[in-house]
């Protein structure tokens, strides 16, 4: 039996995790996920000014502090912390390897999902690639926009690192199933065409990929029954055999691991159910068969799977302009009022100086008086304070600049009470849209390379 | 006896690019073949149709008592450039829970002894007519 768990569900989450999946009880994989979509658009920005840079720097100081614990227990580690340089990454741990005396580290590095090169080269893309939804634009319109794009790996090139014998695994870009399904393939021996075993972890791995989604955190059916959330436990998946898995956590820790807790992690960020298509497989969630077998067990069966597509998919980023958005409170007498007035001045004053249609798009929210829920929600009252969101799109950088001077003068000239506006001026913020394709599987090649200390190692 | 979705259900709900998806999840497994009937796509669209634009799709899941809704045109063109306060839909499964729903006798009771002491007042609407100026209403009706 292998315990798989979860320690990071974006770049952002809650830093005790991993320590405490370490620390708190036996553990034999660790898997941490940092990459959301855009994630790499910004790592790449980073990397393209020094080319040192471009992964999850916060993994390198947490793994690195454990390093110790993680080597002496023989945990293995796998995490989508190399963003657009796994490379650079795997070296600054073996740097944090040195200094603390770890000797003899070996860390796995996967890559081939960087196809921007490929797919921008004169004279058109050298990998045929079509929208992943027909409605999109066709890629020939966002090409000379492009800023990244990446290629959704699946669990090969991880297996093959650990076969190689990493203790610890960085990929770029890769699916957040595959970071779970891996070990299971290694362990396990799953063949390549073993489809419910393939989806089996696949699964798994979408039940702990978002880490305390499915034990208690953001949790719907009763967040006030979650036991100890000051120290809620992470998930972790026990897998006993090809087609068999436990959804668990740490005994010691917070939280609980029941049905509706994995359930409404399961239905998360899913469209068809009976098709939940990853680069290892096909997934079908009306097979799955949830069981509560102990206190904080919840056994998964029944998964049937079918064969992954021969493409893959790849998420490009292009440039869409510039936005800003900025926020003042009002408060009582009459807030929702004062703050729906300030947001049509700010809005008429701008346009009066800068003349009209030089947005794309205004939004502006009253935040308390439903921001969120909008005409579904309660009525708003007699409400003791309102927060003024204004937000607007621009192809131009100063147009939004200027949005952020006016919203800020109004603190002085527009209706009274208003405050909260601490943060100073709005900026522009650049605005980045993710396009999705589907590429040929056959024209992707993943690698895996495992580095070590003792061996100095090629700048790519 | 009228009462909200959420007495029903529980759930969740994320982005897709400019779509969103709620996962609807019924609190008892006897619960789903009521819920399943009641939450057409239909209804569901007229309910969220002053916060999404597009079609919406409907999948089941009886294996999980669960059904999960794709809403399109949710986002004010996707979670990466919406100016949305809510960008990625996170509060869209709240706001659909908000759904009235008449629950025949023999249900009242069942939902009464799940929740006990601790049924939330504001989820039991008691007067006929008290939704009526609600979005939707006439979906429903």
């Amino acid at each position: 039996m292998i315990r798989i768990a979860s320690g990071q569900a974006f770049w952002g989450d809650w830093p005790q995790a991993p320590f405490l999946q370490v620390r708190s009880g036996p553990i034999d994989y660790l898997v941490l996920d940092y990459l959301a979509e855009v994630t790499m658009a910004i790592l790449d920005k980073q990397h393209r000014r020094d080319p040192q840079a471009g992964y999850a720097r916060d993994f390198v100081d947490d793994i690195g502090d454990l390093l110790p614990e993680i080597v002496d227990r023989n945990i293995k580690v796998i995490a989508s912390a190399g963003g657009v340089n796994p490379r650079a990454c795997a070296q600054a741990l073996l740097a944090r390897a040195k200094e603390q005396g770890v000797a003899g580290l070996r860390v796995g590095i996967v890559e081939g999902d960087e196809i921007l090169g490929s797919l921008t080269s004169e004279g058109g893309p050298q990998i045929p690639i079509t929208p992943l939804d027909p409605t999109e634009a066709p890629f020939q319109e966002v090409a000379p926009k492009l800023t990244s794009a990446h290629v959704y790996l699946g669990a090969d090139a991880i297996v093959e690192a650990l076969r190689e014998g990493a203790q610890i695994v960085i990929t770029g870009r890769c699916t957040d199933t595959a970071l779970a399904l891996a070990p299971m393939i290694h362990e396990f021996d799953i063949r390549s065409d073993d489809w419910d075993a393939l989806a089996l972890g696949t699964i798994c791995g979408h039940i702990i990929e978002c880490g305390a989604q499915s034990t208690g955190g953001n949790y719907l059916e009763n967040w006030r029954a979650v036991p100890e959330p000051e120290c809620i436990g992470f998930p972790i998946v026990e897998i006993s055999a090809r087609d068999h898995a436990v959804i668990t956590k740490h005994e010691t820790l917070g939280g609980f691991v029941t049905l509706p807790s994995v359930k409404e992690q399961l239905l998360y960020e899913i469209g068809d159910p009976s098709a939940y298509i990853t680069a290892d497989c096909i997934a079908d969630f009306t097979t799955i068969e949830l069981e509560q077998v102990g206190k904080d067990r919840v056994a998964i069966g029944g998964v049937r799977g079918r064969p992954a597509p021969d493409t893959l998919k790849v998420s490009c980023v292009y440039d869409a302009g510039w936005k800003v958005s900025g926020q003042i409170t009002y408060c009582w007498p009459e807030a929702l009022d004062k703050a729906r007035a300030a947001g049509d001045l700010v809005r008429r004053r701008t346009e009066d100086r800068l003349g009209e249609g030089k947005f794309d798009e205004w939004l502006i929210e009253t935040v308390g008086a439903g921001a969120c829920l909008g005409a579904v929600g309660p009525t708003p009252g007699d409400l003791p304070e309102v927060v003024l969101r204004v937000s607007a799109r621009s192809s131009q950088r100063a147009y939004c600049e200027y949005l952020g001077r006016e919203l800020i003068g109004l603190v002085l000239t527009g209706p009274p009470g208003a405050t909260g506006y601490a943060g100073g001026r709005p900026r522009a913020s650049q605005l980045r849209a993710i396009w999705s394709g589907l590429v040929p599987r056959s024209q992707i090649h993943p690698r895996a390379e495992v580095l070590t200390a003792e061996v100095p190692t090629n700048e790519s | 006896m009228r009462v909200r979705l959420f007495l029903l259900a529980h759930g969740r709900s994320g982005d897709k690019g400019d779509m969103v998806n709620i996962g609807v999840i019924a609190r008892r497994d006897e619960w789903y073949d009521f819920l399943s009937r009641e939450l057409t796509a239909e209804r569901v669209r007229g309910f969220l149709e002053t916060l999404a634009h597009g079609e919406v799709e409907r999948y089941e899941l009886p294996n999980l008592s669960a059904l999960n809704f794709l809403v399109h045109e949710a986002l004010g063109g996707g979670g990466s450039i919406s100016l949305r306060l809510d960008a990625q839909g996170k509060t869209y499964a709240q706001a659909l829970f908000r759904m009235p729903l008449e629950v025949p006798p023999e249900l009242e009771g069942e939902v009464r002894a799940h929740w006990g002491e601790t049924l939330p007042a504001d989820c039991i609407i008691d007067t006929p007519g008290a939704i009526d100026d609600e979005p939707g209403a006439e979906e429903r009706l």
